[in-house]
């Protein structure tokens, strides 16, 4: 405290922030639930470039193969292992195929792969979750043990010796892809659940007669809709890595269908001759990977600002 | 060792049990469900395959099929390979392999958790700065980013451009050939273990018991080694299931494009030749070591912390 006594204060040492009438009360503007979290996620700037980056790739997927005066299959023998020109923009492999229709004809079939693969992993995910959390006792004790066992056998092991057995094609890559993701799903939802369900408001719409059925779908589904969002967000790029793994081991899609995993797989070969093969792919797998990611955790602080770290 | 220990250690080897059980049940029904038999391409009259069946015991009940099938592979018998090797024993086959795969996942673990734990603190340390910044980055895109882009990457760059390692492995150069492929796996690693140290020290180092500690005159190095960071670490054993389960599926791809010949690679290469009872073995394998660092996990972690055995928090 001594070095306080030589402090002098001068009068204009201090100064009002800004007039305010405290005795007023300033009331925030309501907005709507969507507009606030509009609001939130702008601020996130790695999860705007995300949802942009994640817009265009969409976009380029849809349309570029329809625009583009090639065919993503067409063989030309004699415009073979081009690099990057004007005539082709990201070059040809080593049939002549054009790879920049390749390239977006291959991000459009794992964009599709990826989410129908997710969109049945939280219907199945959900409903398991709901049902076991809901009802608990002995109904969710045999359902747990179930999930724990499944959870308890590697992804990756599941995907290779179903599609062993499976002819490889876009439903039975989703189908594979169904049997790993939805148990996070299922995790979640029951946590949910089995906090929500003793609430208050439950309980007064048990009181008033209301069916489980209303309950679980009425009462309890509206209030995890935002976790579930998130999650699947967070779970496409998994099933986009899955279906790009199982192309480059030989058990998914095989040249000539484009997926991002066909082509990495096939610009692989020529690895060390031509890197633009395998470069181009990689990068928009990476870029959409990335973008998800960010875009998931962007829309998690956003939704639920107490939710961080989920 | 009290009560609910063993109450809980007994319900994860259950579980695990059970796992293994239903894997290998699953692996019996998928054999059995392969289209045609082992001795189809052969020339072989109705005697003859008879005789086959009766040596490799095909003729007996399913049950006793079954019974026979899960000792078989409890103990490490796999068959023999059909195509990749043929008739040589399968257990000699994976063992090698496996040896290659460990050593390179161990290295890559053990590289990764450093580096992470000191990226992770020295983020903490300088929290909201461009220090903490750039190991935020760094940690999406290790995480967002599968391993096998790494890999690539790196083969080209530092194999192939710039020559400073060999692109593809080779067992006269073990170490330097590993090189490319350990960096590339570790970066997961880094990426997860620097968020969740970073998390964990940030924590730790606002409690009370740190104020206390700095207040007793302690150096800056006792009390972040010493206090902050053992306490932050217990929770990153946590994350050491997910990472394990990285480097696993990483390893796979990571060792096509490097050329190990580890269990990935024979895997792939059993995938494309149609060498089933390679396939099913070393999906079992994986399965096996899958469950078994999930149990020890468990294992460890709920002695260290007894919160997670009781099922409940606090």
């Amino acid at each position: 405290m001594d070095e306080l006594k030589d402090i002098e204060f001068l009068p204009d040492d201090f100064e009002f922030v800004h007039n305010q009438d405290i005795m007023k009360d300033e009331v925030m503007p309501d907005v709507p639930f969507w507009l606030d979290v509009w609001r939130r996620f702008k601020k996130n700037k790695g999860a705007v470039i995300g949802a942009v980056v994640i817009i265009f790739v969409i976009i380029m997927a849809i349309f570029m193969p329809m625009l583009s005066s090639y065919k993503f299959d067409a063989i030309n023998s004699s415009e073979a292992n081009m690099t990057p020109c004007s005539l082709h923009w990201f070059g040809t492999d080593n049939f002549g195929r054009d790879l920049w229709v390749r390239t977006w004809t291959g991000t459009r079939v794992s964009l599709i792969v990826a989410f129908a693969a997710i969109a049945i992993d939280v219907v199945v995910g959900v409903t398991y979750g709901m049902i076991s959390g809901y009802f608990g006792g002995m109904v969710d004790q045999v359902m747990q043990r179930i999930q724990e066992i499944l959870n308890s056998i590697p992804t990756l092991v599941v995907l290779t010796l179903l599609m062993t057995v499976l002819e490889a094609s876009l439903t039975t890559i989703i189908f594979a892809l169904m049997f790993t993701e939805w148990i996070g799903m299922s995790r979640i939802t029951r946590a949910q659940v089995l906090q929500i369900k003793e609430e208050e408001f439950v309980l007064a719409s048990r009181t008033l007669g209301a069916s489980s059925f209303f309950i679980i779908f009425k009462e309890i589904l509206p209030n995890i809709y935002s976790q579930l969002i998130v999650m699947s967000m967070m779970s496409i790029p998994n099933a986009i890595f899955y279906e790009a793994y199982l192309s480059f081991v030989g058990l998914g899609l095989t040249v000539p269908n484009a997926s991002l995993g066909v082509l990495i797989n096939d610009g692989f070969t020529y690895f060390l001759s031509y890197p633009h093969m395998v470069a181009i792919p990689v990068i928009v797998l990476g870029a959409l990977m990335l973008s998800f990611n960010l875009f998931g955790d962007g829309l998690r602080d956003a939704l639920d600002p107490t939710m961080k770290e989920m | 060792m009290n009560k609910g220990m063993m109450k809980y250690i007994g319900k994860r080897l259950a579980i695990s049990a059970a796992t293994l059980f239903v894997i290998i049940l699953v692996l019996f029904l998928m054999l059995k469900l392969m289209p045609g038999t082992p001795f189809n391409d052969e020339k072989l009259t109705e005697a003859q395959l008879a005789v086959l069946m009766a040596k490799y015991g095909l003729d007996k009940p399913i049950m006793v099929q079954f019974w026979n099938y899960l000792r078989n592979m409890l103990t490490g018998d796999f068959g023999v390979s059909y195509v990749i090797n043929k008739n040589m024993n399968i257990s000699q086959l994976v063992g090698s392999a496996m040896g290659i795969s460990f050593r390179l996942g161990v290295m890559a673990t053990i590289l990764g958790t450093v580096i992470g734990i000191l990226l992770g603190i020295v983020a903490a340390l300088n929290k909201n700065t461009w220090i903490d910044s750039v190991s935020t980055i760094i940690s999406v895109i290790g995480v967002s980013i599968p391993s096998f882009v790494f890999a690539l990457l790196l083969v080209y760059l530092l194999g192939a451009r710039w020559r400073l390692f060999p692109t593809q492995y080779s067992s006269s150069k073990p170490f330097t050939s590993s090189i490319i492929p350990v960096i590339a796996l570790s970066m997961s690693v880094i990426a997860n273990v620097a968020r969740f140290t970073r998390t964990e020290m940030i924590s730790v180092l606002g409690s009370d018991y740190m104020i206390l500690a700095k207040a007793k005159g302690l150096d800056q190095r006792t009390l972040i080694f010493k206090h902050a960071l053992r306490n932050s670490l217990i929770p990153v054993i946590t994350i050491l299931g997910p990472i394990m389960v990285n480097i696993m599926t990483g390893t796979m791809v990571v060792e096509k494009i490097c050329g190990i010949p580890g269990l990935g690679k024979l895997l792939i290469s059993s995938i494309q030749q149609n060498d089933y009872n390679v396939t099913l073995a070393c999906s079992f394998l994986y399965a096996v070591m899958y469950i078994i660092i999930v149990l020890v996990i468990d294992v460890l972690y709920g002695i260290i912390d007894p919160r997670i055995r009781l099922g409940k928090g606090d």
